[in-house]
């Protein structure tokens, strides 16, 4: 059974219909990957995935998306508890003004973990399982702000694993980094598929293509294609998959 | 968008198509040469061989080339990765037309060409079928691709027959032994052509649907 | 091919250049003097003994202690006042008020507020709080007054600090689940916490240098606390009020030495903000 399931979603802007119908079933414990052009809606159905869009004005969404079998925008949901289980990493690497600590220790705290002995264990298994500890072990009290741009965005993923989710979604997590920032994080997002289900966003389609089990290619609001991600880059079906993935978009 | 990328694609299929040529040119001259022991035209053929190297060279080098700078993907990666292949192939086939005309030049009976009955029949059949797989592939024609993989049946069928046939002129003992022998091999790479034959449909198939065959 | 070492002069931009640095000049050399000019005319007059004993006529007719007190009074009960219902009323308006149109009423009104001459609040807080509510002649009174005078302030630099706050930390606390309260109070406050800080101290130095708010609502009195929080219910003038009498007086050695002290609680109070900024900055801490 798939972890999440997305039935005949739409979404507007206003007047804007950003995804029209779409429908995708997400696999646990892969990595699907999301390739689009800008502004063909992959980011907006990412972030409908753990709610986000709870704080966008004017946003109305019509359809089914549901998590483990569970509606997610059922009536007795908690978005809090959606994305204690579906956790989001951004495009820049976002961690709060506070130490590492604290920004590791932010989501436990939320849910209510005080005990330092156990905030501490926690801690320390996030950074291992972003592969971040040994790097900054040693700066755990000093401020997030003073790591460099890759360890950033690999404390803004072990934040999110602090929480214990079940999902974790990627809105182009390395497109503000280096290469070698950028294969370290792709490396851990290999290693972490084993445990959790990825979703990952990305402009960079060599990086779906290395990383991804599944990859679906959103245009115009639409999921014009979605497969493995071997069968798209090899022989899309789709002639516009086809044309955006070898370059010649019109 | 991407017109390099284009204009070298363009320039990949181009080569392709010189080098079936001359493939075909190849395995042509080297029917010829055999028939009529014409030593020069066989001497013609070892050195055309060596044009046709080249051009598996400068494609193979073309081929890198795109990979390194287009990250080729979809029906690209397809073309280029099929192109490594079929070169391949299409020099295989250059080498054995070569060695073919090679060897015809050492017999010493009269009419060697019809010695052996189905030798004849066997070169035609595998010039064909060789004509047919590079035009299929060129033309990215599907079907008649199907037709050249067909005609391996009949190559292998032939060289069953040649063999017996060898091994019968060889209990009568009215040839010369060496003689047989360069039959048998000569019917051996007519054989190894159909195969390679049958890798350039492979390799459209491969290319046309994305499934991969078999291949050896 | 043009070289690149014909370099040109252009006369507009050296005149406008020179226009500019006049300006600078004339600005700078303004506060300088007006500075150099308080001191040198109350230097002569200063007494240490003057801050340390309250106005008396038979001990020390100077004394300034009694008026110092009520400064610091009323900054803090103005501030106690302010402060929550300022802050909280910001808080209300950027992070949870849903109704747009009352939010730019709200904006709308509190910046008419900022423009209303203090002698109309010294009038309001008169009647309205002296009067009415029977608070009479009173620091507290002053206080209440002060709050509506400086509460456009803190609304105002509270609403720009939280607006300020990088969209990108709510997401994040949003992404872990966080309610809306828990992120306000770990995330957003610790990070606008310099330009809130700035925003109070700019308010204390309105505070300080108010006069015609406080005249007719606090009034003037010198005298000292008799108790802590009884005071509040007494008549207190500020060291800008006792500025006024002393004019109004001809006492313009006093009038002078006050200025005097004024001057160099502003400074330091900008230096304190200066320094809170920077130091208190948990974006720019590494």
């Amino acid at each position: 059974m798939s972890k999440i399931s997305v039935q005949h979603l739409n979404l507007w802007y206003g007047e804007k219909h950003a995804l029209k119908d779409t429908n995708l079933e997400i696999e646990e414990n892969k990595i699907t990957a999301f390739i689009g052009p800008s502004g063909c809606g992959k980011s907006t159905f990412l972030k409908t995935l753990n709610r986000m869009q709870d704080y966008v004005k004017g946003v109305r969404i019509e359809g089914l998306v549901s998590l483990d079998g569970e509606d997610i925008f059922g009536k007795g949901v908690d978005p809090t508890l959606l994305r204690k289980k579906v956790g989001m990493v951004f495009q820049q690497p976002n961690p709060f003004p506070m130490s590492v600590y604290d920004n590791v220790a932010y989501g436990p705290r939320i849910h209510g973990i005080k005990n330092k002995k156990k905030l501490d264990e926690i801690v320390e298994k996030s950074l291992k399982s972003a592969a971040l500890y040994d790097e900054i072990k040693d700066r755990l009290h000093s401020s997030a702000l003073g790591l460099s741009g890759g360890q950033q965005q690999r404390l803004c993923i072990a934040r999110t694993l602090a929480v214990e989710p079940e999902v974790i979604l990627l809105d182009e997590p390395t497109s503000a980094l280096d290469p070698i920032s950028t294969s370290k994080i792709e490396d851990l997002l290999m290693e972490l598929k084993d445990k959790y289900t990825i979703v990952i966003v990305t402009h960079n389609m060599q990086q779906a293509s290395r990383i991804a089990d599944k990859t679906a290619f959103f245009l115009h609001g639409e999921i014009i294609e979605y497969g493995d991600t071997e069968k798209i880059f090899s022989f899309p079906e789709d002639k516009r998959t086809e044309d955006y993935i070898t370059g010649r978009f019109g | 968008m991407r017109e390099q990328y284009n204009e070298d694609l363009k320039k990949l299929n181009d080569m392709l198509v010189e080098m079936g040529n001359l493939v075909e040119i190849s395995l042509e001259k080297s029917k010829k040469a055999f028939k009529e022991q014409d030593k020069t035209l066989a001497e013609d053929i070892v050195r055309g061989d060596q044009s046709i190297n080249n051009l598996e060279h400068d494609i193979e080098a073309l081929c890198f080339k795109l990979m390194l700078r287009q990250q080729p993907v979809a029906t690209d990666l397809r073309v280029i990765a099929t192109a490594l292949k079929v070169v391949t192939d299409l020099e295989r086939i250059g080498d054995q037309a070569a060695d073919i005309s090679e060897m015809s030049l050492s017999f010493n009976g009269k009419y060697p060409y019809k010695t052996v009955e189905h030798i004849p029949t066997m070169m035609k059949v595998c010039r064909e079928m060789v004509h047919e797989a590079i035009r299929a592939y060129v033309t990215k024609d599907l079907e008649r691709g199907k037709r050249a993989d067909a005609m391996d049946d009949q190559v292998d069928v032939l060289f069953s027959e040649v063999k017996a046939e060898i091994v019968e002129i060889l209990k009568e003992g009215k040839e010369n032994i060496d003689d047989c022998l360069n039959y048998l091999i000569i019917a051996k790479y007519l054989e190894r052509i159909g195969d390679h034959a049958t890798n350039i449909y492979e390799w459209l198939e491969f290319l046309m649907t994305g499934e991969l065959e078999n291949t050896q | 091919m043009t070289s690149i070492t014909a370099k040109k002069t252009r006369i507009s931009d050296n005149i406008l250049l020179a226009l500019i640095g006049i300006c600078t000049f004339f600005s700078a050399a303004l506060i300088v003097v007006i500075i150099v000019y308080v001191f040198s005319k109350g230097i002569p007059f200063f007494k240490f003994k003057d801050l340390i004993s309250p106005q008396s006529a038979l001990t020390n007719p100077n004394g300034l202690l009694g008026n110092i007190i009520n400064t610091l009074y009323i900054i803090l009960g103005t501030l106690l006042l302010a402060c929550p219902i300022g802050i909280g009323g910001a808080i209300y308006l950027n992070e949870y008020a849903k109704n747009k149109k009352f939010v730019e009423a709200v904006s709308f009104a509190t910046e008419v507020l900022s423009g209303i001459p203090s002698i109309i609040f010294g009038l309001f807080g008169m009647i309205f709080f002296g009067e009415l509510l029977g608070f009479k002649y009173s620091i507290l009174t002053g206080c209440f007054t002060l709050t509506l005078l400086i509460l456009p302030i803190i609304i105002r630099s509270t609403q720009t600090a939280l607006a300020s706050v990088p969209e990108s930390y709510r997401e994040a606390a949003r992404g872990l689940g966080a309610t809306k309260w828990y992120m306000i109070h770990t995330v957003i406050l610790p990070s606008c916490l310099p330009g809130i800080l700035t925003g109070v101290i700019l308010a204390m130095g309105r505070i300080i240098a108010e006069s015609a708010a406080l005249l007719f609502t606090a009034g003037s009195a010198y005298l000292m606390p008799r108790d802590f929080f009884s005071h509040f219910l007494e008549s207190g003038g500020t060291l800008t009020i006792q500025l006024y009498i002393a004019m109004t007086n001809a006492q313009y050695g006093q009038a002078f030495v006050i200025g005097m002290i004024l001057i160099v609680l502003i400074f330091l109070m900008n230096a304190l903000a200066k320094w809170i900024t920077k130091h208190f900055d948990v974006n720019t801490k590494e």
